[in-house]
């Protein structure tokens, strides 16, 4: 393998250096358990291991009581060897917390933060809790901005030994108003975001037509764009997600390739397969995460069908 | 205006248990607008609880007494010898109301009312929360539109991923703040107002509980 020089990294995460060196990056996602045990990570770690530049966290999704996002990024270090990507979600810490959590995890080697709202707590298992949202999901990515590049927390005071991560955020091309899409991006990437994962894409054309919206600003020059893709292995699913999930937009045509299907999780993960190649074709993507919320053993399959292995080593 | 609603009976009922004489205090300001806790609402609770007392063999003295507005010392005043006479106060003013009345009478006040939040009154019987009282207003950036108030995460830099077809993720009965201060914006042709990068709110805290004190004011009455 060719060596590569690396000049100016700003985290020198694999996944940095994955979309730096210009080639494809491929992403995956773990959910953690809701119970006190790495199996669940340890078994999809292993399937993952070798196949992804990284493997997302999610924190607390839906607002249902997880292991934690920086607990099962720690696993994945120490226990496999692999790359974490650290989700951090608004609802549940304020800026003390955010910032102290984040000490720790970069001290224990975590590289990649992905900043986010976080889901309302009326969806998951204590409706009644009191949210925080001290900070959105655009100052958080600008706290650690500043924590990375000036040397100083939120308050301004400085910070000795700077966390340098590679700041991600999200965004959802099919949530509205549909037009603000591409400049709230443009807001994630001005506060400081290097790389973005969409909101899973089962609308192609409107995702097209996002991606028209961020190269007219040229946002895809600023920041990497991953697209995010989610194999859904069952018509049900995809139907509840159409119609069930504030957000989301699912095509007609994708439901019915499902529902047509004589064996909807091999057309699951056809689609999956014909949507990476069709991000390839993309301008301006630069890579994919697949998140196969409940079903990340498919991971794997679908990575090596699209004939993203094997993924660079540096 | 601060909204509030009345609790339920049972659970006055529960409160003043122990007593044989109550005053049921009334306030002209907020409650009274919100049909919480004003003139009227202070008979219906009255009669309710003498009803409910005598029903159960257990008959109860029950006063009334409305006055202009239970925030302010001046006017609590007026409720001197009624307290002095009762043996507890259910007081159906906000929860400001309640506490400066619980601060002045010897004998315990508890609240007839749970307060709501900070609310403009839409229509006959219906309120909405419009203000969180963040001390540092900013509707100037958001079309006069709240995004703390109005939207579910307190938002102050576009909506989350969850907004769609002008609704909140929360419920298809709850408007997305954020598609509402974008309407407002295009309407007026400000929507580069929305490519400000709001940054972290100081949500004033550091204080304790806020204060707010006027030097010339204070001057004035001296
Ligand atoms: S920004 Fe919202 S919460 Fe703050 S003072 Fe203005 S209306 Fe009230
Ligand atoms: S959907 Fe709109 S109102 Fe609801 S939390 Fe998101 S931005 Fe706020």
């Amino acid at each position: 393998m060719k060596e590569i020089k690396f000049e100016n990294l700003k985290s020198g995460s694999n996944l940095e250096k994955v979309l730096v060196s210009g080639q494809f990056a491929c992403t995956g996602e773990i959910g953690p358990p809701t119970y006190a045990s790495f199996d669940v990570i340890d078994k999809h770690a292993k399937e993952m291991k070798g196949k992804v530049d990284a493997v997302n966290f999610t924190d607390n999704q839906t607002a249902v009581v997880r292991l934690s996002s920086w607990g099962a990024s720690l696993r994945l270090i120490y226990e496999h060897g692999m790359e974490p990507n650290l989700q951090v979600v608004c609802r549940d810490r304020n800026r003390l917390a955010m910032q102290s959590d984040l000490l720790a995890a970069y001290a224990h080697g975590v590289r990649n933060v992905l900043c986010l709202s976080g889901d309302h707590q009326s969806f998951g298992n204590h409706p009644g809790c009191k949210s925080v949202y001290d900070v959105d999901s655009v100052q958080l990515i600008n706290m650690l901005k500043r924590l990375r590049d000036d040397g100083c927390f939120e308050c301004g005071a400085e910070c000795k030994v700077n966390p340098k991560f590679f700041i991600g955020c999200a965004e959802n091309p099919f949530g509205d108003p549909f037009e603000f899409r591409a400049i709230r991006l443009e807001k994630k990437i001005e506060a400081g975001a290097d790389f973005v994962q969409t909101q899973c894409i089962l609308d192609m054309e409107r995702f097209e037509l996002f991606m028209e919206k961020v190269r007219e600003l040229g946002l895809h020059k600023r920041a990497f764009i991953c697209a995010g893709l989610m194999p859904v292995k069952s018509p049900r699913m995809a139907r509840y997600m159409q119609t069930g999930v504030p957000g989301m937009l699912v095509s007609e045509e994708f439901c019915q390739r499902l529902e047509k299907a004589e064996d909807p999780k091999a057309e699951a993960v056809n689609i999956t397969v014909e949507y990476i190649k069709r991000c390839q074709q993309i301008e301006g993507v630069a890579g994919v995460h697949i998140m196969a919320v409940a079903w990340e053993s498919i991971v794997p399959t679908v990575i090596e069908k699209a004939g993203l292995l094997p993924r660079p080593t540096f | 205006m601060i909204v509030a609603e009345r609790k339920p009976i049972e659970k006055v009922l529960e409160m003043i248990a122990p007593y044989k004489k109550v005053l049921v205090a009334g306030c002209y300001g907020c409650v009274t607008v919100c049909l919480a806790g004003g003139e009227k609402e202070v008979g219906i609770l009255a009669s309710q609880i003498r009803l409910a007392r005598s029903k159960n063999g257990n008959p109860i003295e029950v006063v009334e007494q409305t006055v202009e507005r239970q925030c302010d010392a001046e006017y609590l005043a007026k409720f001197q010898d009624n307290v002095s006479s009762v043996e507890a106060v259910v007081s159906l003013a906000c929860g400001i109301g309640i506490q400066y009345l619980a601060e002045k009478s010897p004998v315990p006040v508890f609240p007839g009312v749970n307060t709501l939040f900070l609310g403009a009154n839409l229509d006959v019987g219906k309120w909405a929360e419009r203000c969180f009282a963040c001390g540092d207003c900013v509707l100037d950036k958001t079309g006069g539109i709240c995004p703390i108030a109005r939207c579910s995460k307190s938002l102050l830099n576009g909506p989350c991923g969850g907004s769609q077809y002008g609704k909140c993720e929360v419920s298809k009965d709850v408007d997305c703040g954020w598609q509402l201060i974008y309407d407002r914006l295009k309407a007026l042709g400000q929507l580069d107002k929305l490519k400000e990068i709001i940054p972290a709110k100081n949500w004033k805290r550091d204080k304790g509980p806020r204060t707010l004190v006027r030097e010339e004011l204070t001057l004035e009455r001296d």
